[in-house]
């Protein structure tokens, strides 16, 4: 009876996890004169595929050729910013005592919590002011207000975990303090922070509200953005299985991320945000 | 890094912390400390808490970007407008409801999930990973996947609810709408809910629950008197999490309905005053109000679960 709850609850959870992303998938095959005849249903259809023709599509137009290239490189340069930094800072709450220790955690949680679009308006007459309107640092400088304080998180609950007396125990065997952090310390943090890197950058990848308002050309646009302003060629007929194909497009980095270090996500994730 | 900087951190798990720092050493280790998380504070200010002192400044102008020479110091006036228009209640009203809706239906759904996943031994690693789905997917993309599955044109939702009609248009009216976008959100993020009150579960003792099972509670009574109990703080930062994030609800209206049918949220309406319409003095003045609903949400949902923050992520 217990099994069969179980059984069933897996079953309801996998149902929940995936249907939207078959049907999205589904969609995404389908053609467009499908669609516009009306509702095409969940699963492939008889006459109905286009097969690969979306995807086609989807790569031949520059627009949103532009702004894979932009999510990927703003992304990866603001994880790796942040990440470096939010690695110093942690390892000092982790490790050293000093005054305002408190304070910094305090500060990212609150920065953590702060809703996204009280930045916008001043940030959008600043950048105008500063030239950094629709360029990358004017997308990656805004999303270090919430990927510090996320990495801040993560890595100091990782680094607690630590047990820095090794450190010493190689210096006792004869090592030097620098053999002993690099050949002890460093490979036992590389996980935590290659986790807080992963979390940073769906952080990145996913914002929006920075993406649609500092921005205005392809020179910047993020691949959020891009989908929601993309119209195709017909501005009152949404092209609804030509944007499936550019969200699955969008998605793929993202699952392929998911199924490699689905546990340390896992890890990273809930150390983070409750400490277990 | 230094042998005299190691030695100090031995010493330092001996002595109680939190005493003044008195020698040489302890001076050195602080100074080293704050050069460390400088970076990290300066660049928070810098792109949180200057642009918020700016909104500030700005709320206090009749400031608009498509005639920037007539900018004039007006005092409180922007507050004034924004807190006597009935859009701004409404709109309020609308984003506390989505707030409030989502978080509690997510923390249902989410702690039965949480349970299942914690009994389970096979598959654990095939749940785990398309638990992580939802959670990865871009909102943008979530909310595009529901809207179509809504839409009477090309969706399946209509064809599936045998109670409603094919033609039935969600996005036609008010409550439909927002069901949608709740559906949406609600379907992204309990994943993460889950997760932490996974989290939560594995921490309370097997053995009390075993206790309370010789002494002959029920399942219920297990849960009510046992479990949740002991998984408050763990509860608290999740419901604390999403509400806030709920709070901030933005993409899914944008994707699903643009703000239309009196769906937008006190965010949308935000940023269409500034970036749609240029008017940076009334939207600063609601960027600011927006902020102070946020940190008034979080101060209450502190003091409703009296747990001190600090203590449940055991910071000490």
């Amino acid at each position: 009876m217990r099994k069969l709850g179980t059984v069933l609850g897996c079953a309801l959870i996998l149902v929940w996890c995936l249907l939207p992303v078959a049907w999205i998938i589904s969609l995404s095959f389908k053609s467009q004169s499908a669609i516009t005849n009306g509702s095409p249903g969940f699963l492939p259809a008889e006459g109905a595929n286009a097969g690969w023709q979306n995807y086609i599509d989807v790569w031949n137009n520059e627009q949103f050729r532009r702004a894979i290239i932009n999510s990927i490189g703003i992304s990866l340069i603001a994880t790796l910013l942040s990440v470096m930094i939010a690695t110093l800072a942690a390892y000092a709450i982790a490790r050293l005592e000093f005054k305002g220790k408190k304070l910094v955690l305090t500060m990212a949680l609150v920065i953590a919590m702060f809703p996204v679009v009280s930045l916008v308006g001043p940030l959008f007459d600043m950048w105008r002011a500063f030239g950094l309107y629709d360029t990358w640092p004017g997308l990656i400088i805004p999303y270090m207000s919430f990927t510090l304080p996320l990495a801040i998180w993560t890595l100091s609950a990782f680094f607690r975990e630590i047990p820095w007396e090794m450190e010493q125990a190689a210096q006792v065997d004869g090592a030097t303090s620098w053999q002993a952090f690099r050949r002890v310390i460093v490979p036992l943090a590389a996980p935590g922070v290659f986790t807080a890197a992963i979390l940073t950058f769906f952080f990145a990848w996913n914002d929006f509200v920075f993406g649609i308002s500092l921005t205005s050309t392809e020179a910047a646009r993020p691949i959020p953005a891009s989908l929601s302003f993309f119209v195709g060629t017909d501005p009152f007929n949404r092209p609804a299985s030509l944007l499936a194909a550019g969200a699955v497009v969008a998605t793929i980095p993202i699952v392929l991320i998911v199924l490699i270090f689905q546990r340390k996500i896992v890890a990273g994730l809930t150390s983070g945000a409750v400490k277990g | 890094m230094t042998t005299s900087y190691v030695a100090t951190a031995g010493e330092d798990t001996s002595t109680p912390s939190g005493k003044p720092p008195t020698s040489d050493r302890s001076r050195a280790e602080a100074r080293l400390g704050q050069k460390l998380v400088a970076p990290a504070i300066i660049l928070m200010l810098l792109v949180t808490a200057f642009p918020m002192l700016r909104a500030i400044y700005l709320s206090t102008f009749n400031y608009s970007l498509t005639a920037p020479d007539d900018r004039e110091f007006i005092g409180l006036n922007n507050y004034i407008t924004a807190l006597t228009d009935p859009l701004f209640w409404q709109t309020t009203g609308i984003t506390v409801l989505y707030m409030v809706v989502t978080v509690a239906v997510e923390l249902v759904i989410g702690f039965g999930f949480a349970m299942v996943m914690h009994r389970i031994i096979f598959a654990r690693g095939v749940i785990r990973t398309s638990i992580l789905i939802p959670y990865g997917i871009i909102t943008v993309v979530s909310g595009f996947a529901w809207q179509f599955a809504f839409s009477y044109q090309n969706g399946f939702v209509n064809d599936w609810l045998p109670f409603i009609d094919s033609t039935f248009n969600w996005f036609g009216e008010t409550t439909p709408a927002v069901i949608a976008i709740m559906v949406s959100e609600i379907w992204k993020t309990t994943p993460f809910m889950s997760l932490l009150l996974l989290a939560g579960l594995a921490q309370v003792s097997e053995d009390m629950i075993e206790a309370a099972k010789v002494d002959g509670a029920t399942w219920w009574q297990r849960l009510w008197k046992v479990i949740l109990p002991n998984m408050r703080a763990a509860i608290m930062v999740a419901v604390l999490f999403r509400a806030l994030d709920a709070y901030r609800i933005f993409d899914n209206i944008f994707v699903m309905t643009a703000g239309a049918q009196k769906t937008e949220s006190i965010s949308f309406l935000t940023y269409r005053q500034t970036i749609e319409q240029f008017q940076l003095g009334i939207g600063s003045a609601l960027s600011v109000l927006l902020f102070i609903s946020v940190v008034l949400i979080a101060f209450l949902i502190v003091k409703l679960f009296r747990v001190d923050l600090a203590q449940a992520r055991q910071e000490g």
